[in-house]
């Protein structure tokens, strides 16, 4: 018998970092071929399993930052360091990188969107001289809801940066929605160049009309949708929209075809 | 390969027949149905010939057989996941052409779509065979015809019942034994040409996203209650949830189910932190009725609806597939005038 793609396997927790009071990120020991912005469906037993995106990508360790706000990750927090992670994947389509590369980039990240994102940024960081550019908007809530502080503070040395909250101003963010900051990327200046939207739905489509009217065309625009899932393997049905399993054909999509992936 | 074979003798042809495989078929039971002195038709593990209701269609259709309401896939105790064993029993599966067509959809979802084959699905799926019951006539909610669903190539033994005898043709080699000492006869199946009903299905052209938000649907997020009976009871609804229970004695141990889930229901697209799509009835409808009739067809060419009509004929709100398609129609001729 073929191999049971649905089967769970166990992954040693060897570091949890709070970014947040209900955002952790949590580090597993796995040795896996994965790509940036693939998913893993996070399973535990007894309690079920959540479709969660990839935030970090190492030599033997893949990271998740989840946000505790259901059945399945309120459970995960009760899990300690030296602890299994049960999970399946990866899953799903990646940002293409290559296509990035020797172009400039920008990223439009709000909230929890900076997760899937997150290891492309840490790529571009490490290998700067692969870019020519990458400005980054990244937007929280308020001051309590930012993730990977440490992450951001070091971005600056390489990225062009735009972060922003909300409503609140404390110091090293603007004051407003990602939307509002679009315009400060010199568009026109770039040769060619590619634009990475993620987060809620709602700002994911009022940043890609923002950067429509900015001129950007839309080939180079690309997204991360979020949705139900329970297999994660093109069988159960939740994702589907429209013709268009998100846990086969996306998450990523290019927003050629995520503009016509109408709910 | 036909046989004639009086109806006193085919209870002889089922014990044999009983004797490798499970078998499955439309039952009257009395008095069971919903409302007072109605019968529920549905399926059930039949012995004799009296126990087949070949004139009525059941209330559910034969999926259950490869797509149990409730499946367990995994058992977990403690620190590890146990895949469910397969119990392995052949099954034979009294049914209609349209059904037949109906595990041709279901097999497109378990065994095409994705990067592999669904492993429970396909062990349940290689033990059916099929035992197809002439239907000529069909049913007033009937549109087989119209979505082309109305004849089959596919089955072990194709039956058809008169006062006195019964009629069958067999394909399946492995069969021919039991039919041995019957006597040959010409019988060859028919299928209905022409239902009640009749529909034209849109061209995949025709459909632009542009009709997503169309008035047509408005209609049904005030007649739809969101019960989900046209999921259940669809022979082609292919959607299930994950869910996890443990045991009482012990709670670490438990397992991991399937269970049927319906594009309809409350909470179908919910995610954790309670964010949801679709929260209008009549975008389900819309969801539905496009996946049954448009979207199924980009993907895998066929239309994921074979007309079978049970979709209406449990409806609280008697809605109509067929009037849907119909306004479907209607709104893009419209657009085409207006565009």
């Amino acid at each position: 018998m073929s191999e049971n793609i649905s089967l769970p396997k166990p992954y040693k927790i060897t570091d949890i970092i709070k970014e947040t009071e209900i955002e952790y990120t949590f580090r597993v020991e796995a040795d896996l071929e994965v790509e940036h912005g693939q998913f893993f469906q996070i399973s535990l037993p007894k309690v079920g399993e959540a479709p969660i995106s990839i935030s970090g990508i190492g030599d033997n360790w893949l990271e998740f930052t989840i946000r505790k706000v259901g059945k399945v990750t309120n459970e995960v927090f009760e899990l300690e360091v030296g602890e299994n992670l049960f999970m399946r994947g990866p899953y799903g389509s990646s940002f293409p990188i290559n296509e990035y590369k020797d172009k400039d980039l920008v990223v439009i990240a709000g909230g929890t969107g900076v997760s899937p994102v997150r290891s492309t940024l840490k790529y571009f960081y490490e290998n700067s001289d692969s870019i020519k550019s990458l400005y980054l908007i990244a937007g929280f809530k308020d001051e309590d809801s930012i993730l990977f502080e440490e992450d951001l503070e070091k971005f600056k040395s390489e990225f062009n940066t735009i972060y922003t909250l909300d409503k609140e101003k404390i110091d090293g963010f603007e004051v407003g929605f990602v939307t509002d900051h679009i315009a400060k990327v010199p568009f026109d200046s770039f040769e060619n160049y590619n634009v990475i939207i993620v987060g809620p739905p709602v700002m994911m489509d009022a940043a890609a009309k923002e950067v429509l009217k900015n001129g950007v065309v839309e080939e180079k625009i690309w997204v991360s949708f979020e949705r139900k899932m329970s297999c994660a393997i093109g069988k159960c049905g939740h994702c589907k929209i429209d013709e268009t399993y998100v846990c086969l054909e996306g998450p990523v999509f290019n927003y050629t075809k995520a503009k016509d992936l109408l709910d | 390969m036909s046989y004639r074979v009086k109806r006193s003798e085919f209870d002889d042809i089922l014990s044999k027949l009983q004797e490798d495989y499970k078998i499955y078929a439309p039952t009257r039971k009395k008095d069971k149905g919903t409302f007072s002195d109605t019968d529920l038709v549905l399926y059930d593990r039949v012995s004799s010939l009296e126990e087949i209701d070949f004139n009525s269609k059941t209330k559910y259709s034969p999926k259950e057989v490869v797509f149990p309401i409730t499946q367990t896939l995994f058992y977990f105790n403690g620190d590890e996941y146990i895949e469910a064993e397969d119990k392995g029993e052949k099954v034979l599966v009294f049914l209609r052409p349209c059904e037949v067509n109906a595990f041709k959809r279901l097999d497109k979802i378990f065994l095409e779509n994705g990067p592999q084959e669904d492993i429970y699905y396909k062990r349940l799926r290689e033990k059916v065979k099929f035992v197809v019951m002439e239907c000529t006539e069909g049913f007033d909610s009937c549109f087989c015809v119209s979505m082309g669903t109305n004849e089959t190539e596919d089955y072990s033994i194709f039956i058809k019942v008169s006062d006195e005898e019964v009629f069958c043709e067999i394909k399946d080699e492995k069969l021919t034994e039991v039919f041995a000492d019957q006597e040959s006869t010409d019988y060859t199946p028919e299928f209905i040409q022409e239902n009640k009903q009749q529909v034209e299905v849109p061209a995949l052209e025709d459909i632009t996203t542009d009709l997503f938000d169309s008035e047509i649907w408005k209609e049904y997020s005030k007649r739809c209650i969101g019960c989900g009976r046209c999921n259940t009871v669809c022979p082609t609804c292919s959607c299930w949830t994950m869910q996890d229970i443990s045991y009482q004695d012990n709670e670490n141990i438990g397992e991991r189910r399937r269970v049927w889930a319906g594009c309809h229901i409350d909470g179908y697209t919910e995610m954790a932190g309670g964010h949801d799509f679709r929260t209008t009835y009549g975008d389900r409808m819309r969801f539905k009725t496009l996946h049954k009739i448009y979207d199924f067809r980009k993907r895998f060419d066929i239309d994921m609806c074979v007309g079978c009509g049970r979709c209406e004929d449990v409806c609280p709100q008697y809605i109509s597939f067929v009037g849907a398609i119909k306004k479907l129609n209607q709104a893009i001729k419209e657009e085409k005038n207006n565009g």
